[in-house]
Parts: structure tokens; C-alpha cells; sequence
């Protein structure tokens, strides 16, 4: 078999296989449950109520995309350079931490404190991930497995700190650090409702890469260095600097996910800040096709199946890790349609 | 216990060879994939459904080595997986191997909780037992460091044996090399890059597997979650500090072992009571990134890794 | 070679062989045969069929009508390895060789069956070795084929179909990296393999070596056969008509005028990388219109030199002015700046970013400049407005500036490439391969471009390995060898046989 470039895919292949996949998801989805020996159905109801069923499992939805939004941010802007970013993880984390040094340790006024943890977190995150830019820019060190290093690198450093200087003196032995000052802590975006101001953020960050990637010079740089390193190097483009600046902004992107974790949610600094928010920004990023603003949209699906999936399993015998292979299967099969539209293949 | 004691004991060496046997599998696996120009980043999640896996059918009454025929398998299945998507329709191979991993790790999860929906405390299997081979165990240092490991130690060492003899010196192994190097080079004498390299990708995803396996069958005897937390992502490191070739990546999965058994003994001495012990843990993913720096030089990639093949482009 | 052929007894029939891809017919009916001892040459443009028609052979596509006879036995369509076992082996122009392995691997490689234990490297190498010594190709069994030369590796690529027995050789554009010398080193092995009854199919475009060594030719145009001739019934005219279809007017420019020069080199040196050498205290100079041919075999330093006028790479010594001025910083940005429009080699990976449209690779080497961008921004209206003025004026045949350049041909890409350059008012101009691949038609048009800028004042460097197109082109000649450049040769000062002989290194040391 070849694969044949195709000039006009036409609607029915280019709708029809993203929803063909999305199907194939639901149909893996049934096997799981009745593997568990739930009614798939009633599986796959339960999950949907308990995403989108209430105004409460709405909001815990778009709480739970908020940080997915911007580790999904962070991946789509990176792998639009070819930078495999795998690291997102340790940049939320350092993020995070950042976010409660400055908050904790300074004893700003919350409207100083704010802005300055979000900065500092920014910068964390955008630092974590310039250490393997460079060494791939300069040694040639493939980013992936460095990036994927520092994550366990991040958790363990984070741990320590957590054991030892940072830890919470009134935290009854827990690893975790003091709690932000109230004032120091992102406010409700509507009064009464269980949604912060993160969220708001995540939504004007995917605006802003929205613009970055389609209206800017450094968007165009980008995209060309991503697509093709050595026609980008010829036309002038200077592709080492564009992977420095792309790395700092998508650090920069992960470590607000661990901003807005603590100061929206948490409160302080924990070893469980994230359930692996990091390593699910890659799907979200995929599911999205690196579209800033499908991040958005892609975020909340995925969240939803998280938030739905962990409601289902309290109510149904069916393991909340359903919600993995969901979503690990809906990324395969998306690819591989989102391919076949551009690509039929051929035999002989 | 300072660290000329630690050298000289046989039990730190007998520690790093076990160590390094769960990383010589999945290392030699990882090799075959990338000679054959594909990058599994799927090693990670594949060295849990290995391990699980294993576990799960020794737990569930079958004898030993048919819970390494077992994971095994469950590894070849999702090398299958890995190598359709990557090697015929070409896609990402980051992105699949990625995904492979979450899919590998969460269907490991969502079977363990299938399984023993109630246990909060991992069940034990009766693992493999170190092997008596009668006096050469009593050699002194040597003796116990070398012939007192367990039967799947000794395989490990036979497949990198054996990797290194069908790359060298076997027709499918020159084919195997050719493929990672120039795919033109193997299409145009007749043979089936495609077949080569999903072969490659199915057969290294065993291996990765089996390693694994090791971790519950060998090392400990219970599965937990985050068991394999990053073997596979240094099992990645150290082949290319192998330079791609067999025998140097048993060399440095060895000497990382050692770190690695060094690391755990210093932490009983007075330094442990200094320095925190994530310090120690921190170890082995330094030394892997350190290893990558070290090699960045030098390295001698196959040609092709990561470059799909498509006939209709030549 | 008209002597000493055999009774006519027909190794190779192909017959009706037709191959469409969507609206594109590529084989039309295609039937011929190959006589035992005979050399055939299969003639046609780039796009006329030829690749198409060897996949088909060797199984690599499926016919969609027609069949293939070896030796009078139908071959079964899609399968790899049957030409090969059928003794049909190909000596590809791009060299199916793997770098990382030695020369008795590559041969032997996919020689044996997979699931064997040992190669048996003693009796292979013996059998190569006699190879070699039989059909004068010199060669180290043990050497890596990554560090041997282009003429050595197609010598391991002959080896490799001889040692599988192959008793019908087919060579596709086997001269176009040889000099003239190496080229009749291997036409010499050419006779002694007819000699012992093989027979050869030879693809080419260059007429006057398929006068000197084809018995018959076979024409193909537009996916047809449109000729079938015996060499000695017919001439180069003759042949060139039926290949394009028409008389073939080669651009005669007329004289040129040469100005001051505005880029020159003196003593520059690059750091060499892998295989190919670096350049070597080189001393150059391009005036304005005049257009500077570059011959040379390729991979003897043409590459360093495009690198250095693109901007890649900076010199390591000596000094390079530019407009009369001293370059110091040397990037593809310095060298835009300095107004230098530059064709690369490779337009797929070079020269475009093939999931770029048309208007984004219109604008890559000035994005930043107004009025594509202010501030950072990019005006797409002015970028697109842009993209269609090159569409207009080069005559780039596309659905539309929004188009994928991917989906374009190779033609048509080269002409957005093209109009890039020149639209941007280059005062030197680096060509380097700009008809490699092209049809005719577009090969015309960008050449006559070529000069026209040199009229205009351009100073223009012609880097070809086809000794034809520099002959043509050039009002002055360097021979480029392992990195050295040999002295100016004037327009029609040296005959191709003594350029061959710089070409191959020979007269440097006495330049020296």
C-alpha cells in the first residue's frame, strides 16, 4: 500500500472520519464496561450525567479543563515547532511552586501578590523547559526523553522542599506548604458559583495564542521552523532562537496550569496538584489538531470524561481508569483519521 | 558502612546485575525498534501492561515462564498496534508511542481494578528464585554477584547475546539495519521494509514487555502502580548512550545499575542522614540525562529513525 | 557498439502496459522488447514515464493493463522480488545503498533468506572480489559505503546486481554523477557484461551517449511510446525531436557585458562536513551580468559553495566582499540583505515548506518586511496580493494562492521559487541545479529568465552537474574539484573532453 496525498477531501471524508473515530471511541468505551460487566449504556448515560448532568458537574467540568487548557496550550504551541515537549508536568510543577514562594514568603497585598505569582510561575515554567531547548539546540540532545526526565526530577525536588523547608508546620506531618492568604488566592468568576478566575485566564491565553500562531511573525516562524527545519534555516528564519522563544512560551503556558491550580483551587502546594495534567495536555493538544482555540473546546471534552468517569465509578462497578484508555484510544484513532483525510491510500 | 565496604560486597553486586536486568530487556528491545528506524516512545506503558500482565497470570495459577509468554505477548499486541500506525500510514511516531503509553499504562490500571476490585494491599505471587549453581555461588564476591540471579537474569543477558548476533551476523539482521538506515536500500533488493520494521517494532515491544514482567516477577512479587516510574524513559537514554549497538548498551545499563545500587546502599550511610532522600532518587534520572549529554557528540544514529517510508516517494 | 550482437532472442517483452494515478494516465499502452546482448535506451523527458514504467517492473506499482515477459516467463504484477529472482537487476540514480553498512553488506543484503544463522561472508567476498576483477570494478569488499565516492558507489550498485545473476541490467541516468572519464570507465563494463550475454536497458536524456552506446532506442512521451529506432537509422536531431515533440530551440544568449564584480572571494575556506570537503581557499569573482557557470561531479564542493552564498554557512578563512564591502556577520538574512536571490538545489525541502500555500511560501524570505508585516503582525491581504503577482508573472499553474505548493509540480514549484527571487531585484543570483527535473518547456523558461536577469546586470553563478546546460549557459567556466576552483575558462575555450579532465582532478596541482 502507498499513501497518496489528496488535493480536495471533501466533506464526507473530512467530517466523516473524525466522527468515525469518535464512534470507534464509544464502541471501545462499551467493551470496557461490559469487561467490567456493566450495562454499557447505562455506563456510558452515567459518565455523560456526570459531566454535563448539573450546573454543579458543569463547573466541576470547567474546573477540572482549566489546567488542561493550558498544559494543552503549552503542548499545541510547542509541537507546532517540532519541539516535543513532554515535559509539561515539571513545568506546571515549578509553576505551582513559584505560586506559592511568592504568594507565601513575601506578604504582599493579594492585587501585588497576584499578578507577581502568576509572573514568577511564568517564568519558573519557561526556565524548566529552556534547559533541554538548549541542549537540544546547542548539543543536539533529543528534548523528548530530557523533558520526560524532568518530570520525575520536578516531583522529587518538589517533595523535598515539601519535607523539608516548605513544609506547612501546622500541616499535621502532610507534605504540603502553607496556605496562601486569602486575598492571595484567584477570585470566583460569579459569586456563590464554584468557578475561579483561572478559567477566565485559560480562555484569554488560548485567545492570545490563537493570535501568536495565525497573525504574528513569530506564529509564521514557528509554523514554518515546525513543518520544515531546513527550508525555515534557508528563508532566514534564525530556527534556534524561534525554538528558545517558543520553549518560553510554552513553559510559561504549563506553569500557569500550576498557578491557577493553587491559587484557584488548592490553596497550597501538594505532591497531587496534578493527576498528570501535564502528560493529558498532549491529548487534548492532538485531539484539537494544535488549533489554540480547539484547545478550548478539546479541554472540556476531556475533562468531562474525567469528571464523568469519576462519578460513574462511584455510582457503577466500573474502574474511573476507563477514562484513559478513552481518551489514549480517541488520540490513536484521531490521528489516524486526521491523517486519512489528507492521505488515501493506495495499493499497488 | 562507607563506600570501599559497599564495593566490595557481593551483595552490591549482585544488586546491580538484578537491577540492570529489567533494563537490558527493554533497552534491547527499544534497539530493535530504533535500528529498524522507529522510535518507540511506547516502552514506558508497555514495561506496565508487561508487568501487570505477568503478574496477573502467574496470580491467576499459571506457571512462571507462561506469565513471561503472557506479558510477552500482551507487549507484542501493542508493538502491533504501534508498528501499523507508524510504519504503513507513517503517522507521528512521538505521538503514537505516547499514546501507546497511556493506553498500555491505564489498560494495565483498568484490568488491576477489574481484577481485585477490593485489595488495598497488593496481593504476592511466588516470584522467580535465584538459581543454585552449586559452588560457583560460593566463589567469593563473584560468585554471588554472578550465579546467585534469578533464571530471567540469565535470559536477559542471552537476548542481548542474541540481539547482537542476529544484527551483526544474520541475513534479517542486515536487513533489520539496512531498514533504520536506508528503506530504499531493502525495498530495492526485493524485500518488505514495512514487514521489517512493524516485525522489529512487535518484536522489541515483547522484549520492553518482558522487562517488565521482570519488576513483578523477579524483583518484587506484587503489582503496584508507578512501579516502572520512568525505567522506560532511561531504557530511551541508554541506547543512545549504546551508540546504538548491543553491547555497549549492556555496558551502560550495567553501569547505570550500579549507580543506581550505589545510590540506594548510600542512602544507610551518613550521608543519608545529611542529604534528603529524594536527592538519592534523583540519581538515575541525572546520570540518564547526563548520559545523553555525553553522547550527544558522538552519536551515530540510523540514518531513518523517525523518517517514515512511503513508496509512492523516492 | 553496432558489432558482435547475438541471434535475436528476446530477454525482456513488455506489452501494453498502462498505469494511471487518478486523471494522469502515466503508461499508455506501453510495448517493447529487449534482445539478448543489446543495449535499448529508453528516451524520454522527466514526466514521460520512464520511472513509472520500471516501479511497474519491479513490482513496485501495479499495471493497471498489460504484462511483463523475462525470458519468456509472464511476471506476477506487484511483487517486489520477482524481477530480481527473475535476473532483471536495477542500478538506481538515487544509490539504494545503506551508509552505515560495509560493501560485501550491502550486496549481500536480502541475497540470502532472512531466517539463516551467518552471512558467509568468506565465499561472498570471493565471489566479489572476482566480480570486480571480470567487469573492471574496483572496489573495497570491506570499506563503509558512507565514505566511499558517487563513481564507487555505483560500482557496489552494478555489484550488487551481478552477484544476484542478473542477466538483463537496467541503469537508470546511471552518467548523471559521473565526469566524462568515469563515465567511459563504465561504459567499458557495460561491453564486457554484453560480451558475456547480458543485455541492458539504458535511461537517459543525454543523446549523445545513447548514440555511442544504445543498438536501438525507445521513445516515450507524455506516458507514450512515440518512437522505436535503430541508432544507426537515426541522429541526436532526429531523436531530440521525437522526444520533445518539437524542434527544441536552446536559449543562445546573446553576448555578455560584463560590470565589476560584485561578490568576490578570495582565499575562502568552509569547514567540510561528512563526505562532502569543504572549500579550499577559494578565489572567485561574479560580475555583474555575466553569468558564471560552476561544472564539477557532484559532491566535490558545489554544495559548500551554494551553502556559502545562501548564507548557511560562513567562511572559517579569507575574506568575502560583497558590493565592494566586507562581510562580517554571514547568515540567509545577511545574504537577502545583501540582495542575493537564491534557487536552492532541492526545492521540496530546501527551497519550499511543502504544507505552506502558495502565499506563505511567496513571502519567506521577507515576511518581516513591510508590507507583508508592522509590528510583529502579519498582513496576510498584502502577503496574498503578493503571492498572486508571482503566480501572474512566472506563469505558475496552481488552483489558486491558497493552495497547498505540495499538491504543485515540480515545474510549477520551481517557478514560484523563481519568482521569489527575482521579484525581490537580485543583483547576484545563485542557481544552483534550477532545471534538475523539470520538463522541457519549464527548463526553456527558466533559463531565458536566467539570462534576462544577467542582461539586467545580475551577476548569476550556474551551479549543474550537466556539462550540456553549463556549455550552454555560461559566458564564463569553473570547474570546481574537491573544493578547489580551477582558473576561468571563456565561453567556448575548452572542448567537454578538457573540462572532464578538470572535472576529474586533473590540471590543479599544475595550477597550483
Amino acid at each position: 500500500m502507498r499513501l497518496e496525498p489528496i488535493a480536495n477531501p471533501g466533506l464526507a471524508r473530512s467530517a466523516g472520519l473524525p466522527a468515525a473515530a469518535i464512534a470507534l471511541t464509544v464502541v471501545v468505551a462499551s467493551l470496557l464496561a461490559l469487561l467490567a460487566g456493566a450495562d454499557p449504556l447505562a455506563t456510558l448515560g452515567l459518565i455523560l450525567k456526570g459531566a454535563a448532568g448539573s450546573k454543579f458537574a458543569l463547573l466541576e467540568t470547567l474546573n477540572r479543563a482549566t489546567p488542561l487548557i493550558f498544559t494543552g496550550l503549552a503542548v499545541a504551541v510547542a509541537f507546532r515547532a517540532k519541539l516535543w515537549n513532554i515535559g509539561a508536568e515539571a513545568q506546571l510543577y515549578a509553576g505551582a511552586l513559584l505560586t506559592v514562594l511568592v504568594g507565601t514568603q513575601l506578604g504582599l497585598p493579594g492585587p501585588v501578590a497576584l499578578p507577581l505569582m502568576a509572573l514568577a510561575a511564568i517564568l519558573a515554567g519557561a526556565l524548566t523547559l529552556l534547559g533541554p531547548v538548549l541542549l537540544k539546540t546547542r548539543l543536539g540532545v533529543d528534548e523528548v526523553v530530557t523533558t520526560l526526565l524532568l518530570n520525575f526530577i520536578m516531583l522529587l525536588f518538589i517533595s523535598m522542599l515539601l519535607e523539608g523547608p516548605l513544609k506547612d508546620p501546622l500541616g499535621m506531618g502532610w507534605p504540603k506548604s502553607e496556605a496562601l492568604p486569602r486575598d492571595a488566592r484567584l477570585p470566583r468568576i460569579v459569586d456563590g458559583l464554584r468557578l475561579h478566575w483561572g478559567f477566565g485566564l485559560a480562555l484569554i491565553c488560548a485567545l492570545g495564542t490563537w493570535v501568536i500562531q495565525t497573525r504574528t511573525t513569530l506564529g509564521y516562524e514557528i509554523r514554518a521552523t515546525g513543518l520544515n527545519l531546513q527550508g525555515a534555516r534557508f528563508a532566514g528564519i534564525p530556527v534556534n532562537a524561534v525554538m528558545v522563544k517558543t520553549a518560553l512560551i510554552s513553559g510559561g503556558l504549563a506553569a500557569l496550569a500550576g498557578f491557577s491550580e493553587v491559587a484557584g483551587l488548592k490553596g497550597n502546594l501538594t505532591l497531587d496538584i496534578s493527576p498528570g495534567f501535564g502528560y493529558t495536555g498532549i491529548i487534548v493538544a492532538m485531539l484539537a489538531m494544535l488549533n489554540p482555540l480547539g484547545v478550548v473546546v478539546s479541554a472540556i471534552f476531556v475533562a468531562g470524561i474525567f469528571v464523568g468517569a469519576d462519578s460513574m465509578s462511584r455510582a457503577a462497578e466500573v474502574p474511573t481508569y476507563i477514562a484513559d484508555i478513552l481518551l489514549a484510544t480517541a488520540l490513536l484513532f484521531m490521528v489516524l483519521a486526521i491523517m486519512l483525510t489528507r492521505f488515501r491510500v493506495v495499493r499497488g | 558502612m562507607d563506600l570501599i565496604d559497599i564495593l566490595l560486597s557481593a551483595s552490591f553486586w549482585a544488586a546491580v546485575i538484578r537491577i540492570a536486568s529489567p533494563l537490558i530487556f527493554a533497552t534491547m528491545g527499544e534497539l530493535i525498534c530504533e535500528r529498524a528506524g522507529v522510535l518507540n516512545l511506547g516502552i514506558e506503558g508497555i514495561m506496565v501492561a508487561g508487568a501487570f500482565a505477568g503478574w496477573v497470570a502467574v496470580y491467576a495459577g499459571l506457571p512462571l515462564w507462561w506469565g513471561v509468554a503472557v506479558a510477552m505477548l500482551v507487549g507484542m499486541a501493542f508493538g502491533l498496534v504501534h508498528g501499523v500506525l507508524t510504519v504503513p500510514f507513517g503517522l507521528s511516531q512521538h505521538v503514537v508511542g505516547l499514546g501507546i503509553t497511556m493506553l498500555a499504562t491505564a489498560a494495565a490500571y483498568y484490568a488491576y481494578r477489574i481484577a481485585l476490585p477490593e485489595v488495598t494491599t497488593p496481593p504476592r505471587i511466588e516470584p522467580f528464585q535465584p538459581l543454585d549453581m552449586g559452588w560457583l555461588t560460593d566463589i567469593p564476591v563473584v560468585g554471588q554477584a554472578l550465579f546467585g540471579q534469578t533464571a530471567l537474569t540469565y535470559l536477559a543477558l542471552l537476548v542481548a547475546l542474541a540481539t547482537g548476533l542476529v544484527l551483526y551476523r544474520t541475513p534479517l539482521g542486515l536487513a533489520l539495519r539496512a531498514a533504520g538506515e536506508n528503506p530504499s536500500a531493502v525495498e530495492a533488493q526485493g524485500l518488505s521494509v514495512t514487514g521489517i520494521r512493524i516485525g522489529a517494532v512487535v518484536v522489541g515491544s515483547g522484549l520492553m514487555a518482558v522487562g517488565g514482567a521482570f519488576l513483578t516477577m523477579s524483583a518484587f512479587s506484587s503489582f503496584f502502580f508507578e512501579m516502572v516510574n520512568g525505567r522506560g524513559w532511561i531504557c530511551i537514554a541508554l541506547v543512545v548512550f549504546g551508540a546504538w549497538a548491543p553491547g555497549k548498551a549492556v555496558l551502560g545499563a550495567l553501569l547505570f545499575a550500579g549507580f543506581d545500587a550505589l545510590q540506594i546502599r548510600l542512602q544507610q550511610t551518613g550521608l543519608g542522614a545529611v542529604v534528603p532522600y529524594q536527592v538519592f532518587l534523583m540519581v538515575p534520572y541525572i546520570l540518564s540525562i547526563l548520559a545523553l549529554v555525553l553522547m550527544s557528540r558522538r552519536a551515530e544514529v540510523p540514518a531513518a529513525l523517525m523518517t517514515p517510508y512511503n513508496r509512492g516517494e523516492r | 557498439m553496432g558489432e558482435g550482437r547475438q541471434a535475436q532472442e528476446v530477454v525482456l517483452r513488455l506489452d501494453g502496459i498502462t498505469k494511471r494515478f487518478g486523471a494522469l494516465t502515466a503508461n499508455d499502452g506501453i510495448g517493447f522488447s529487449l534482445a539478448k546482448g543489446e543495449v535499448l535506451a529508453l528516451l524520454g523527458e522527466n514526466g514521460a514515464g520512464k520511472t513509472t514504467l520500471m516501479n511497474i517492473l519491479f513490482g513496485h506499482y501495479t499495471a493497471d493493463e498489460g504484462r511483463v515477459e523475462v525470458f519468456g516467463r509472464p511476471l506476477p504484477p506487484g511483487q517486489p522480488g520477482a524481477a530480481l529472482a527473475a535476473g532483471v537487476g536495477m542500478v538506481h540514480q538515487h544509490f539504494t545503498l545503506a551508509d552505515n553498512m560495509t560493501v560485501l553488506e550491502n550486496i549481500l543484503l536480502g541475497t540470502e533468506p532472512l531466517w539463516k544463522l551467518g552471512l558467509g561472508r568468506g565465499a561472498a567476498r570471493a565471489r566479489v572480489e572476482r566480480l570486480s576483477h571480470d567487469f573492471g570494478l574496483a572496489v573495497h569488499p570491506d570499506a563503509k559505503v558512507g565514505s566511499l565516492s558517487v563513481g564507487e558507489r555505483q560500482r557496489v550498485e552494478i555489484l550488487k546486481a551481478l552477484y544476484r545473476d542478473a542477466r538483463i541490467l537496467i541503469l537508470d541516468e546511471p552518467t548523471a554523477v559521473l565526469t566524462p572519464q568515469e563515465a567511459e570507465a563504465l561504459f567499458a563494463t557495460l561491453r564486457k557484461a554484453l560480451a558475456q550475454g547480458l543485455s541492458v536497458i539504458f535511461i537517459s536524456h543525454k543523446l549523445h551517449e545513447v548514440m555511442a552506446i544504445a543498438h536501438r532506442v525507445v521513445v516515450l512521451r507524455h506516458g507514450r511510446l512515440v518512437g522505436e529506432v535503430a541508432t544507426a537509422d537515426t541522429d541526436r536531431h532526429r531523436l531530440a525531436e521525437m522526444m520533445v515533440g518539437a524542434e527544441i530551440a536552446a536559449p543562445a544568449p546573446r553576448e555578455a557585458v560584463p560590470g565589476p564584480a560584485l561578490l568576490s572571494l578570495r582565499g575562502v575556506s568552509t569547514a567540510g562536513e561528512g563526505n562532502s570537503p569543504g572549500l579550499r581557499a577559494l578565489d572567485l569573482d561574479l560580475r555583474a551580468g555575466q553569468i558564471t557557470g560552476l561544472a564539477g561531479v557532484s559532491g566535490n564542493g558545489q554544495g559548500a559553495l551554494a551553502e556559502l552564498l545562501s548564507g548557511l554557512v560562513a567562511p572559517i578563512s579569507g575574506e568575502m566582499r560583497v558590493a565592494d564591502r566586507p562581510v562580517a556577520r554571514w547568515t540567509p538574512r545577511e545574504a537577502l540583505a545583501a540582495r542575493i536571490g537564491r534557487i536552492p538545489e532541492d526545492r521540496h525541502r530546501t527551497g519550499t515548506i511543502a504544507d505552506f500555500t502558495l502565499t506563505e511560501n511567496a513571502v519567506l524570505e521577507s515576511y518581516r518586511d513591510e508590507p507583508f508585516a508592522r509590528t510583529g503582525l502579519m498582513d496576510w491581504t498584502a502577503a496574498r496580493g503578493h503571492a498572486e503577482r508571482i503566480i501572474q508573472r512566472y506563469d505558475v499553474r496552481c488552483p489558486g494562492p491558497e493552495t497547498r505548493i505540495r499538491l504543485l509540480s515540480g515545474g510549477n514549484m520551481q517557478k514560484l521559487i523563481l519568482g521569489r527571487a527575482l521579484e525581490a531585484e537580485p543583483r547576484i543570483i545563485l542557481a544552483n541545479q534550477p532545471v534538475r527535473g523539470l520538463d522541457i518547456g519549464a527548463v526553456t523558461y527558466v533559463q531565458e529568465r536566467l539570462i534576462a536577469a544577467r542582461d539586467e546586470g545580475a551577476a548569476v553563478l550556474l551551479i549543474s552537474e550537466d556539462l550540456d546546460e553549463i556549455l550552454a549557459l555560461s559566458d564564463v567556466i569553473r570547474v570546481i574539484s574537491d573544493g578547489r576552483l580551477s582558473p576561468e575558462f571563456p565561453r567556448g575555450s575548452k572542448t567537454p573532453a578538457e573540462l572532464g579532465q578538470w572535472m576529474a582532478g586533473q590540471g590543479f596541482d599544475h595550477a597550483a
